[in-house]
């Protein structure tokens, strides 16, 4: 799977150096190893390394792209023998391990002085123990995916509280149909669930104390999380033996009409424009609110980071200003390339239903904070006994004391 | 001097050639499975998340596998692999002695019972967990003609889905009994077979104090496989629930996996810790083996 871009013509090589003479002098080798496997994906890492390649003429790129679910137990080996120099992983608490092994190198000092504009926003997800460890390339946000269609035959509009939710939900279930499918036989589908139904309830700040340790599970604020949610459960609103399903296997149910929502990261569009659903069957609204707290949203980041172990450091902060340039976030991340959003605030966001409407709800109205993800934010041994937990509430809501009492013992144990 | 060394290599040439031949392998065996071992009880004695530095814990890792409900549940769910996947021996005789006949075409149908073999274990999971499919699944349609409704399907009920898997890995396992058991009926000396019938013995009896013994060195195979069989069970679960629902289909090995190498593992004292103990079931049944193997070649040489 080695690539290696060729350097181009001379000429070429001229004009670039007479745009950007401080990049020029890079040379060696740039070693990156990458986890954008899928098709799309894949080939913008492969452009945006033949690019970067093109802009240096004395300076080799080779990119090796490694399958996305093996790259997260391979990337220990990778970066323990012979490090690459640049490498992709997740921001927050997934950076964990890294960071404290020290295999991931400091570059706070390209957020210090002005190397990076634009990334202030999503600096805090990059930050761990006050030092910056890496810098975000996409991002996309989290909501509802509904059936617009059939909430226009049933009359429905877009709730904003949980009240009109369960009154939409009500009219749904009575119509004979579910109101959100899910898929949770690899359990992080209900980590979602979790995350707004705890984020609404009890705000973000609460949920960030729970991810790093400090607010109980047994407290009387997840308590009351979980009440809500089975308020939900109890009406029949999610559908059927979904502990057998995948997320891609819950999709059906959806597309048939079945169920008519579906709590998503945005990724799922192209799946249902696949299926056969048109913009004007589908569309998205934020979770609603519940208490009156500040709404967070999960908005899960994809990172590059430099190893510390990396040959060409120079190289690879040069490869990472370039990465999250406006112009180039712009480009990777438009409907044609990853179709998601870009994380430079001076890039623009590809004409979109699905991405404007995330972006809009990210930039104005996500003003508790913005988290990552259930399995990213918390550490990864509470994450899989949590979800493990999560997917036997949905099914059996009845043993919740029993969950909870299990995952506290675990809170207890796991953070030091 | 060197017609000395010499003649002791030439004197000791009946010892040194032997293990000569065994070095090679030997030192394999040493480096690939018997220096691990110990490594692995070492590192159960360890937290390390295979990054950092390790730290000595003692025996602390062991005490938290005495609490760990998970590891209950694994260590059951092993138990019930063990007993299950017996029924695998009877069954692939029964389909043997039924197979055992010549009629036209018995080639053919040897080779179709014997087929759920050569499939790979991952074919067979995903072929059984769209049989136990809720609602769309034939078992499930066929359990609804009785009145019988499993909620959440065969695989996603915690109380059905081991069984579930179970049952799953005896369809290819009684098929590797069977061909077993029927190059050993191949073996069945017909002149007892006839003094049998001479005495009266017939149907059960003829079976069970006639054939039966014969088919020992048979039945030995059989077992031996089927209890590696039963504890190498990782890729069915894998397939068919990954452990789930909510952990009540992992067995030992899963567990292992999950704690040590997983997305969200990375606890290699703790996973150590569970090798060892899985070491330990495995080794009660090896020492068994390696016994009535010895037992065995004794009594034939006598």
């Amino acid at each position: 799977m080695l690539k290696k871009f060729a350097s181009v013509a001379g000429a070429m090589a001229l004009t670039t150096a007479l745009v950007t003479p401080a990049m020029a002098e890079l040379s060696g080798t740039l070693r990156i190893m990458s986890d954008m496997s899928n098709p799309a994906p894949r080939a913008i890492m492969e452009g945006l390394a033949a690019d970067f390649d093109a802009m240096h003429p004395n300076l080799t790129v080779e990119v090796e792209i490694v399958d996305r679910e093996a790259w997260k137990s391979q990337i220990r080996n990778a970066l323990t023998a012979d490090a690459p120099d640049v490498i992709n992983w997740y921001a927050a608490n997934r950076m964990g391990p890294y960071v404290k092994a020290g295999l991931f190198e400091d570059i706070s000092d390209m957020y210090a002085n002005g190397d990076l504009p634009g990334l202030d926003s999503v600096k805090g997800a990059m930050t761990m123990d006050g030092k910056q460890w890496g810098v975000p390339y996409t991002y996309y946000q989290w909501g509802i995916y509904y059936r617009e269609d059939i909430f226009k035959d049933l009359g429905l509009s877009e709730p904003t509280t949980f009240d009109e939710e369960i009154a939409n939900c009500q009219k749904i279930v009575d119509s004979g149909r579910k109101c959100y499918t899910i898929g949770s036989k690899f359990l992080w589908t209900a980590g979602g669930w979790f995350d707004y139904m705890n984020m609404r309830t009890n705000g973000f700040d609460f949920h960030m104390q729970l991810a790093t340790g400090q607010a109980s599970w047994t407290s009387d604020e997840v308590k009351a999380t979980f009440a809500n949610w089975r308020k939900l459960i109890d009406m029949g609103a999610f559908i059927d033996d979904h502990q057998t399903y995948s997320w891609q296997e819950a999709l059906p149910p959806f597309v048939n009409g079945e169920a008519t929502a579906y709590l998503m990261g945005n990724f799922v569009v192209p799946h249902l424009r696949e299926a056969g659903l048109t913009d004007e069957q589908i569309d998205f609204y934020q979770f609603p609110k519940i208490a009156d707290v500040p709404m967070g949203e999960d908005a899960p980041t994809d990172t590059f980071h430099i190893a510390s172990g990396a040959k060409n450091k120079e190289a690879a902060r040069a490869f990472l200003q370039y990465v999250t340039s406006a112009d180039v976030q712009t480009k990777i991340n438009a409907g044609s390339g990853l179709g998601q959003l870009p994380v430079n605030a001076n890039s623009s966001v590809d004409d979109d239903e699905f991405l404007n409407q995330g972006f809009d709800m990210l930039s104005n109205n996500a003003t508790g904070g913005i988290a990552q993800f259930f399995d990213r934010d918390f550490p990864a041994e509470m994450a899989s006994v949590g979800m493990e937990g999560l997917q036997e509430f949905m099914v059996f809501p009845d043993n919740l004391d029993d969950i909870l009492n299990r995952l506290e013992a675990a809170r207890t144990r796991i953070y030091k | 001097m060197s017609a000395a060394t010499q003649s002791w290599a030439n004197r000791n040439r009946m010892t040194l050639t032997p293990l000569l031949f065994l070095a090679p392998g030997m030192l394999f065996f040493a480096v690939y499975v018997i220096i691990p071992i110990f490594q692995s009880f070492n590192i159960s004695l360890y937290e390390w998340d295979g990054l950092g530095e390790a730290t000595f814990v003692g025996a602390r890792n062991y005490q938290e596998l005495v609490t760990d409900r998970a590891f209950e549940i694994s260590l059951w769910n092993n138990v019930k692999w063990l007993l299950l996947y017996l029924l695998a021996i009877p069954a692939g005789l029964f389909i043997a002695l039924f197979l055992n006949q010549t009629v036209f075409g018995i080639r053919l149908y040897k080779s179709l019972f014997f087929f759920p073999f050569v499939i790979s274990q991952v074919v067979v999971g995903l072929v059984f967990s769209w049989f136990y499919l809720p609602n769309v699944g034939l078992f499930d349609i066929v359990m609804g003609w009785f009145g019988v409704d499993i909620r959440g399907g065969v695989l996603g009920n915690p109380n059905t889905a081991t069984y579930g898997i179970i049952a799953a890995g005896i369809w290819p396992q009684t098929a590797y009994c069977m061909i077993l058991y029927l190059t050993g009926l191949n073996a069945v000396d017909p002149e007892q077979v006839e003094a049998g019938r001479l005495d009266g013995a017939k149907g059960w009896r003829m079976l069970w104090h006639v054939i039966l013994p014969q088919l020992r060195p048979a039945t030995f195979i059989a077992f031996v496989v089927t209890i590696i069989g039963a504890l190498r069970s990782f890729d069915l679960i894998s397939i068919m629930t990954n452990g789930g629902p909510f952990g009540s289909t992992r067995v030992l090995s899963f567990y292992m996996f999950e704690k040590a190498l997983s997305e969200y593992g990375f606890r290699m004292g703790y996973g150590s810790a569970i090798a060892v103990v899985l070491f330990f079931i495995m080794l009660f049944f090896i020492a068994y083996f390696l016994w009535s193997m010895y037992r065995d070649e004794k009594e034939a040489r006598r």
